[in-house]
């Protein structure tokens, strides 16, 4: 019973400063985008001061809309995306922290990856429900990219499971914790590290699809349809929206980083930190997670939104379905393959 | 209007996140595919023919530059060239070349513009920042010669009303260095761009046949494979002494024109170019001398006031060809005024373009032909609310006769 106080505590703790990290890391996002276009860019807490505005903001609902599914699916969305956070990172925080508990094997990637498509559907609600003719044709592209998307990210999630399967024993391995301690990396030949590199690639494709950025954010496509899935949105509706996308943005790349990055301070270098008797070495992991969700979100979200041009919705879904279904593919072929070229 | 039960209307504008002048587009689309396109024009008319009849010749000649913001050249251009037509008045040399310089400058900060805009449109929002990041220098040029960044005030009829002091010679030759060393760059940028290239390869195509049953104008026409530009086809200001001065199209850098949204983009790099080697060349040619005919407003009026007979100017503006007739009656200013804009030329073309493209694509169509809405909006029907008329061709010609038979008759002109 106590154990499981402590996890909701830590739960909800958890959810708020991964609200306040993923606003903030937008923040970041925003001047990093603004340094790569020689702008000046907002201040680091724009983010904040959005969301306050909108809170104050007067909230319309049209007229011809269904306003229950209109009014509900943001706070689905937001109610999803803080579930798929705590799903994500809850086990890995355990796991570097080097405690059980009953959370431990509680992040299994099944449950993530259909965590991930109830923002996405609540949205698509959201869209057909606005009773515009904007909103309509965005949650239409948003259905096209969310289905096309699953593909490639279920191969990955597979390639991942099988490579676990074989690292663990076969004990969980759709479970993170086994991702997070059998780094991917570990024992592979020059192939399966080229493998893995593909399957990288694949994700950091599949990154900006999830989180509706440039060159996948057909659904919002400003110039297209006027934010099209948002376009009847305000006010706080509108502030809810912004949170569930900071915090899936976060959450999708602290995925990103446990799937493949997860080494702790101690895997790295092999030594702990103590200081004047205290174990300073969680604090230190959290730090590095946070550094590398960072890095993980300039690379993957910024630098691609700030190079790239808006594809459209046909040219991404063949994207997806074709290109990047044959390449994650070809990287679980290849470490499928590893062991057994080494092996000779 | 029959409506079929597998498409679904969908109106865009008069004001939409695309467009950056109100106008309307109608589409009848299936799925995300248009298969029928109807247009509205009239939201941003404010009467300008109107209120030139009712000031004098100068006056006119800044009212005339507002008609659009981009075109503040190429619209007063057209009017002196006009007016100039009427009366007989040669402009000095010097003069020329000046207008030469103010009007390619014009151009060069027009393209940069209209790249910065399509690139917004399809997403790509650095190319948008870059391109209009490197626009400030013509713009800084531009307000060091005229005093201003926009309504530049230059031109008067009969010359120029600032001349090209020697101290701007060297700023306007680093200027054009600045651009020459950036060529290269930015043609890498916009056309080598792999997603610029999926979102403009085959799209929006006008073919060269539509081109010319269409009368498209400008960037437009040329993208087509249609060698047409009024400064090669007639000549004015220093046109005629530039004897390397062609039609820019897509043949220029080895590529075959489709008329497509990347054919058009490719024409206007190309053409950013030739403005940038024009003004190089009016430089190092300029003639000395004096800059404008008659300097003195008021003589100038009483001089145009004995002027009966009507005059055309024709100018290439970065959008195509602009065109002004006036008639001149012996009074203060215009008796009738009639501008045609380039935009009114290319619209006909968006019906063709749009045909068949997807959703995604109606931005960057609707901003290939770098419409000027402004310009191009002459009139407006307020009486059975937009769109309430229809006429066909024979009644536009029988309407057009009749107005031309009711201005001749008011302005005594046999």
């Amino acid at each position: 019973m106590r154990e499981l106080l402590i996890v909701i505590a830590f739960s909800l703790g958890l959810l708020v400063l991964g609200i306040f990290l993923g606003l903030f890391i937008r923040g970041i996002d925003r001047k990093f985008a603004a340094y790569f276009q020689s702008r000046v860019g907002p201040p680091l807490l724009q983010p904040f001061y959005d969301l306050e505005k909108l809170m104050i903001k007067q909230t319309i609902i049209p007229e011809n809309s269904v306003s229950w599914i209109f009014r509900g699916a943001p706070v689905l969305a937001l109610a999803s995306t803080s579930v798929l956070l705590i799903y994500v990172v809850l086990p890995y925080l355990y796991y570097l922290h080097g405690s059980s508990g009953p959370f431990l094997t509680a992040g299994d990637l099944i449950v993530i990856l259909y965590l991930l498509m109830i923002p996405a559907i609540s949205l698509i609600a959201g869209g057909f429900a606005s009773g515009s003719p904007y909103a309509t044709v965005g949650a239409q592209r948003e259905v096209v990219i969310l289905m096309s998307v699953e593909v490639p990210l279920a191969i990955v999630v597979i390639a991942v499971a099988w490579k676990m399967s074989q690292a663990a024993g076969g004990a969980h391995p759709f479970s993170l914790l086994t991702v997070a301690s059998n780094p991917i990396w570990t024992g592979m030949g020059p192939m399966g590290i080229l493998g893995g590199g593909l399957l990288v690639l694949t994700l950091m494709a599949v990154v900006p699809a999830e989180t509706g950025k440039v060159p996948f954010d057909q659904a919002e496509a400003e110039t297209e349809i006027a934010e099209g899935l948002l376009a009847e949105y305000s006010g706080k509706y509108l502030a809810l929206y912004g949170l569930a996308d900071a915090v899936k943005s976060l959450a999708f790349t602290a995925l990103f980083v446990v799937l493949f990055f997860p080494h702790g301070f101690t895997d790295l270098t092999g030594f702990r930190i103590v200081i004047a008797g205290g174990d300073y070495t969680f604090a230190l992991d959290i730090l590095l997670f946070i550094v590398k969700v960072i890095i993980v979100y300039t690379v993957a979200i910024t630098a691609v939104r700030v190079a790239m041009a808006r594809l459209k919705i046909s040219q991404a879904a063949k994207l997806f379905l074709i290109t990047l279904s044959m390449l994650s593919i070809a990287g679980y072929l290849l470490i499928y393959l590893d062991p057994r070229i080494s092996g000779l | 209007m029959s409506k079929s039960t597998s498409t679904f209307p969908l109106s865009i504008g008069p004001t939409h996140p695309a467009f950056k002048e109100p106008v309307k587009f109608s589409f009848e689309v299936d799925g995300e595919k248009i298969v029928r396109t109807d247009m509205d024009f009239g939201y941003t008319h404010r009467g300008i023919e109107h209120v030139a009849r009712e000031r004098n010749f100068i006056q006119v000649i800044y009212l005339l530059e507002r008609i659009c913001g981009i075109c503040s050249v190429s619209h007063p251009m057209a009017y002196c060239l006009a007016v100039e037509n009427a009366a007989g008045i040669e402009v000095p040399p010097r003069a020329k070349y000046v207008r030469t310089i103010i009007g390619e400058l014009e151009r060069l900060h027009s393209h940069l513009l209209w790249t910065g805009v399509a690139a917004h449109e399809i997403g790509f929002d650095t190319l948008f920042l870059h391109t209009w990041d490197i626009r400030e220098k013509v713009m800084d040029c531009l307000e060091l010669l005229t005093g201003n960044r926009v309504n530049y005030a230059m031109l008067t009829i009969g010359g120029v009303r600032r001349d090209i002091a020697p101290e701007h010679y060297g700023i306007l030759e680093e200027t054009l260095d600045y651009y020459r060393e950036l060529y290269n760059r930015t043609r890498e940028i916009l056309l080598e761009d792999l997603t610029v290239q999926m979102r403009c390869r085959d799209i929006g195509v006008l073919t060269y046949e539509d081109a010319v049953a269409l009368c498209a104008v400008g960037p437009t026409a040329r993208a087509s494979g249609l060698p047409k530009d009024v400064r090669i086809d007639y000549p004015c200001n220093a046109y005629p002494d530039i004897e390397w001065l062609r039609p820019a199209s897509p043949r220029d850098i080895g590529k075959e024109p489709r008329g497509d949204v990347f054919d058009r983009m490719i024409v206007r790099v190309l053409e950013m170019k030739q403005s940038v080697e024009i003004v190089g060349f009016c430089l190092d040619n300029m003639p000395d001398g004096e800059i404008v005919v008659e300097s003195k407003a008021i003589k100038l009026i009483n001089q145009l006031k004995k002027v009966k007979g009507d005059g055309l100017g024709r100018y290439e503006a970065p959008r195509g060809e602009v065109a002004h007739f006036d008639i001149l009656d012996e009074r203060e200013g215009p008796a009738q005024i009639k501008v045609k804009a380039p935009t009114y030329s290319n619209a006909a073309a968006w019906a063709v373009m749009f045909n068949g493209a997807e959703i995604a694509d109606i931005p960057i169509i609707a901003a290939s032909i770098d419409p000027c809405i402004a310009c191009a909006d002459r009139m407006t029907v307020i009486k059975n609310g937009c769109g309430g008329l229809s006429f066909t061709a024979e009644e536009l010609h029988r309407l057009s006769v009749e107005k031309q038979k009711r201005i001749k008759a008011t302005c005594g002109n046999s």
